[in-house]
């Protein structure tokens, strides 16, 4: 849910949901729990719940880097020239 | 483990603590500001801090004696249940990309400096500008706490506290010491001691965390070693309750708890209070989200460090007070002047939140209750004085948690606070997307989610202690047992829903709203925003 509240072009647009998609993703993996309480297979020892949840602090970090810079556009391309 | 005082470690701890006080009285005297007796400049830095302060601060304020001490301990206490903190602090960023930026915006076209003050602009309503303040400022006493807490391992472990059977007195006294010198340089310097003194915390923690995580595993025959003695360690039955001590991995029962202590401290962390005056303290709304792509480092950090319980496990620490345990492996696995450098990182890692969150809790009773019930003409110097007063009280209330409540699970000091702090959620986030939340509905769900949350988490039991012994309990409805904070907040929200139904079917007045749409987007350079406060500070912008 980013901001959406400028009415004049289309709130919704494909960028928007990317983004959405980009800051959703993280909640959708971690929550879910089940999908990754499991001992194998192991990274240099440690179990995989461990490993898995410190690789997705990477992954979210990527998301939302990617989240950044697709709303640098959007608003740049919303504003066009009007403000500095 | 009380083979007496270990002197080396002692005199470097005492060392570093002595550079970061001096540093901190000097702090006053950096970027000067002309009106230092206004509240913003003293609360707030004069708001001029650019990305890299900003970043420091944050990582400051966010990691503490939380990361070092509180969640290895668990994870030493209990294995996988204590790893939440990682899920947590992941989705942190992704809240704060989204709502975060709305808040400075409005913030700084209107002047607010705390999240009740946003509240009453927003709702017009001074009853739930009260709540949100009081909420804060209970919620911050525990965080607080846990900050002390992390000092006193910290001391135990050097030799300094005196054992079980000393007097209360000479056990707290070094409690007491290094609560006074936070007290006195956060009362001087205000934000800008923590600022500066976070660039020495945190070049010391990145020091610490690199060697704790490649020189201990290497001592102690890598994680495979590690995680089999975990493993072994976590598989013996507990002799008072027959139950092993915990697992690698949760099983079914713990996964909803696991999950909803992730979600529900990651919605509560922005909402403190000190998270605000960070926030609030960036030079402009893109400097937080440019932040959340590159705060999640300390995350990383996070879980480095929470398996640091797995180590003091494997290294055969055995403490009482799971809280010792990393100090104690520091002890043991570091030659003595080293454990030193690490304990002063502990130490100052948990002095600096402290003193940001005081501070943070002083605006909001400045601002939101002196300023609003007791003395609404008061000058800008009266503010700062109270402000300053009342960061020392807070900090008193915290000490009376530590002294008070049960200390073997400290994580639970922050827990109960985000119980109570999730409760405001409500009226803050829904507040800065719409204005459909009734502002009585609000008041109304916020003592629900108090009242239910305060007395679950009172009926707790911990084989330790009576009350407030854990933070988690069966989901009404649910079955499963889940974080009290996120329950309470659901409740909350059905309360607000209903009754903003009601409310709006009944026209009940629903009060003047002073902000329109746009401040929600506002940004540096856009009419009616106040970026900056005057000079003061003028040194610095381009500078980062």
């Amino acid at each position: 849910m980013p901001e959406e509240t400028d009415a004049k072009p289309p709130t919704v647009t494909p960028m928007r949901v990317v983004i959405a998609v980009c800051l959703i993703a993280p909640f959708v993996a971690m929550l879910w729990v089940s999908s990754y309480a499991k001992v194998e297979p192991t990274f240099i020892g440690i179990p995989f719940f461990y490993w898995y949840q410190m690789l997705w602090v990477l992954i979210s970090t990527a998301l939302t880097m990617i989240a950044y810079k697709l709303w640098q556009r959007d608003q740049r391309s919303r504003k066009g020239g009007a403000s500095a | 483990m009380k083979d007496g005082v270990n002197g080396v470690a002692l005199a470097v701890f005492i060392f570093f603590f002595l550079a970061v006080t001096i540093i901190g009285f000097m702090a006053s005297r950096w970027r000067k500001a002309e009106n230092e007796a206004s509240l913003d400049e003293w609360g707030l830095g004069g708001r001029s801090f650019g990305t890299w302060v900003t970043w420091f601060l944050l990582g400051g304020d966010l990691y503490t004696a939380y990361t070092f001490v509180a969640v290895p301990a668990a994870i030493y206490a209990a294995g996988a249940a204590g790893f939440f903190a990682v899920p947590y602090t992941i989705l942190v960023y992704p809240l704060i990309f989204t709502f975060l930026p709305r808040l400075w915006s409005v913030s700084h076209k209107h002047g607010y400096v705390t999240t009740s003050d946003f509240v009453r602009g927003r709702f017009g309503s001074k009853g739930l500008s009260l709540a949100v303040a009081l909420t804060g400022i209970l919620a911050t006493m525990p965080y607080i706490a846990l900050q002390l807490v992390g000092i006193q391992a910290v001391l135990d472990v050097m030799g300094v506290g005196g054992g079980e059977t000393t007097h209360w007195f000479i056990k707290d006294l070094p409690l007491l010491i290094a609560f006074a010198v936070l007290a006195a340089y956060t009362y001087s310097s205000g934000l800008r001691a923590p600022a500066l003194i976070a660039f020495v915390k945190d070049g010391l923690i990145y020091l610490v965390i690199a060697v704790a995580i490649i020189y201990i595993p290497i001592k102690l025959g890598g994680f495979d070693d590690i995680f089999a003695k975990a493993s072994e360690a976590f598989a013996q039955p507990n002799p008072a309750t027959g139950q092993p001590r915990g697992s690698l991995v949760p099983g079914d029962m713990g996964q909803w708890g696991y999950a909803t202590l992730a979600l529900g401290s990651a919605l509560a962390l922005f909402m403190y209070p000190h998270s605000i005056t960070a926030t609030l303290s960036s030079r402009s709304r893109e400097v937080i989200r440019r932040n959340t792509t590159i705060l999640p480092l300390y995350s990383l950090m996070l879980g480095l460090l929470a398996l640091l319980g797995f180590m003091a496990i494997a290294a055969g620490i055995k403490v009482d007070n799971g809280q010792l345990a990393i100090p104690q492996l520091f002890e043991t696995m570091f030659p003595d002047w080293f454990a030193g450098v690490a304990f002063a990182a502990i130490g100052i890692g948990a002095l600096v939140p402290a003193a940001i969150m005081s501070i943070a809790a002083a605006n909001l009773f400045t601002r939101n209750i002196y300023k609003d019930f007791i003395k609404p003409d008061a000058t800008p110097a009266q503010e700062t004085r109270v402000s300053k007063l009342v960061s020392l009280f807070v900090k008193v209330g915290a000490l009376l948690f530590v002294l008070t409540m049960d200390k073997t699970v400290a994580i639970n000091f922050q827990l109960l606070g985000g119980i109570w702090i999730l409760q405001t959620m409500p009226a803050l986030v829904g507040g800065l997307f719409t204005r459909w939340f009734h502002r009585w509905a609000l008041i109304a769900g916020w003592a629900v989610g108090m009242l239910y949350g305060t007395v679950a988490a009172y009926g707790v039991a911990s084989p330790t202690q009576k009350h407030f012994g854990g933070s988690s309990k069966e989901i009404p409805g649910i079955g499963e047992i889940g974080y009290i904070g996120l329950t309470a907040f659901v409740l909350n929200l059905v309360v607000v829903v209903v009754l903003t139904f009601v409310l709006n079917a009944m026209k009940a007045p629903a009060g003047v709203d002073e902000t329109s749409p746009s401040d929600y987007t506002a940004d540096v350079g856009d009419p009616g925003v106040k970026a900056e406060l005057p000079p003061a500070t003028a040194g610095a912008p381009g500078g980062h």
